[in-house]
């Protein structure tokens, strides 16, 4: 009896340590010899501490971003951000969010099984964001225990594969060919992008009869994409606070250096987050592939959304760039309107943004790539002030999820627990 | 030997074709290391091979290794015939 409630409390309880199992679980599943098993579990436990120290970097860096945007414009500015919620909700719900993810993933795996929806969505980091969002969202709603784990399960695993199914129709007319499926969530925005393509653009004057420059595609470098955003944000936020109300948080150091280096800080955790991602997944994800290609006949892997930037690289760059005109156009309105400020990040726009472009090409050409990229760009800055209100105490952290299947869920399911519980 | 395959997150896609890559090195019968990462951290991590898609691998100048750069993440036979024309470039295969 001391042996279970040692396994209960002290083991069980320990989010690094369940994460740890599911993948030693998944490793035992493929027959990986025992050196194997081992290390892919430490790798996954200490990817999980991995994730939990970057966020200490995220939320000082952040703590200094809020101070100087309300002081200096006297507003509350928010940078979306998943990592950066992500790793501050994954200290309260790490255990909610181990358990929903594992069965989530099953539960993908029964319904592609016995549905026509074939889809097995592979992109992990989303599978492990979503569970963590589901997680705070039911447990704000009041939810505990066994319940929540049950529930958030069967949502992740349905939202897993009805959002590969909504896009597949443009996939088709992507790639041109029916076995590969798209599995990120930002599929919402995609799929308003390909509609708006469709209604204004011209299929036949594809964007890729353009020439653009080469000199963006720095951008795909993630950090250095963050770094360089968040120095202009800093900088600008800094200005504007001043320098004596600057110097006097940052402890006597010169304000744009100070302002310099907390962007790249914020970079730097960002960084450290993905690290941690990064090793989690890497024994988790091929360990349900693999199970899934056994059970599920004719299963569509559903992928990351890079999958389609090679099939039109103009679109990718024009994409981004309407998409980020409608984050700042979105920004200046949500002043106008006394709403939250949301800061238009640049890796949502440019991953996300770029996926639209794609989509708004295949259904309505340069003029579909521009407009459906603006619209997306617009759905990702209200999506995520909507979705603050839901997330409880998370919704304080001046960060919140940018892609937008993230707030449609959230704040769908934010909603209809509150129904029940008033 | 070491290959590592990149992507602009070091994610999801690298991951994905990480997958794919380490199904065909076990088919041609090599022996080696198969891991993924990010744009930043290649660099820094050295390896034998890199593979990535256009758009990245056109970022990767100034590496120490061969360069596998591939039209689509998901072309599986495209992916093989690159890898073959490398390793016999290096006189592996």
């Amino acid at each position: 009896m001391n042996f279970f409630k040692f396994l209960m409390y002290d083991v069980l309880s320990v989010p690094a340590v369940l994460v740890g199992l599911v993948a030693l679980i998944g490793l035992l599943a493929q027959k990986k010899s025992s050196t194997d098993c081992l290390k892919g579990t430490i790798k996954t436990i200490m990817g999980f501490i991995i994730l939990g120290a970057g966020a200490g970097v995220v939320v000082g860096s952040l703590g200094h971003f809020a101070n100087m945007f309300q002081h200096g414009f006297g507003i509350n500015g928010i940078v979306p951000n998943n990592e950066a919620i992500v790793s501050i909700a994954q200290k309260t719900f790490g255990k909610e969010m181990a358990l929903i993810m594992f069965f989530g993933m099953i539960v993908n795996i029964i319904i592609a099984r016995f549905t026509k929806w074939k889809y097995i969505f592979l992109t992990g980091h989303h599978t492990l964001y979503m569970g963590i969002m589901i997680a705070a969202i039911l447990a704000a709603g009041g939810m505990t225990g066994v319940s929540l784990v049950a529930v958030g399960s069967i949502i992740l695993g349905l939202v897993m594969v009805v959002f590969p199914a909504m896009a597949q129709k443009f996939m088709v007319e992507i790639t041109g060919v029916e076995d590969v499926a798209f599995g990120h969530f930002g599929t919402v925005g995609y799929v308003l992008a390909g509609y708006v393509g469709k209604w204004f653009g011209n299929k036949e004057e594809s964007t890729e009869e353009m020439t653009l420059p080469n000199s963006l595609s720095f951008l795909r470098d993630t950090p250095v994409a963050i770094a360089t955003t968040m120095a202009l944000i800093f900088l600008i936020s800094s200005i504007v606070a001043g320098k004596s109300y600057v110097e006097e948080i940052s402890g006597g150091q010169h304000f744009i250096v100070f302002a310099l280096i907390q962007a790249i800080t914020f970079a730097g955790g960002v960084f450290v987050i993905l690290q941690g991602v990064r090793m989690i997944l890497a024994e988790i994800i091929p360990a349900f592939k693999g199970i899934a290609e056994k059970l599920v006949p004719d299963a569509k892997p559903a992928l990351d959304c890079p999958v389609v930037f090679p099939y039109a690289p103009t679109a990718v760059l024009i994409g981004f760039l309407s998409s980020f005109a409608a984050g700042i156009v979105g920004m200046f309105l949500c002043m106008a309107f006394n709403l939250p400020v949301i800061i238009p990040g640049v890796v949502p726009h440019f991953f996300c943004g770029a996926t639209a472009g794609v989509f708004g090409n295949a259904t309505g050409g340069k003029r579909g790539a521009i407009i459906g990229a603006f619209a997306h760009g617009l759905l990702i800055t209200i999506l995520p002030i909507l979705l603050m209100p839901v997330l409880g105490d998370l919704g304080y952290a001046n960060t919140t999820f940018s892609d937008t299947d993230f707030g449609v869920v959230g704040i769908l399911l934010g909603n209809v627990l509150r129904l029940f519980v008033h | 030997m070491k290959i590592l395959v990149v992507c602009g997150s070091g994610l999801g896609s690298s991951l994905m074709m990480e997958m794919s890559i380490k199904k065909i090195i076990k088919e041609l019968g090599i022996d080696a290391q198969v891991s993924h990462t990010d744009l930043g951290s290649a660099k820094g991590e050295g390896a034998d091979i890199f593979v990535g898609t256009r758009d990245i691998t056109n970022q990767l100048n100034d590496v120490n290794g061969e360069v596998i750069s591939l039209k689509s993440m998901i072309d599986k036979k495209h992916m093989k015939e690159q890898l073959e024309s490398t390793l016999k470039k290096m006189g592996l295969l």
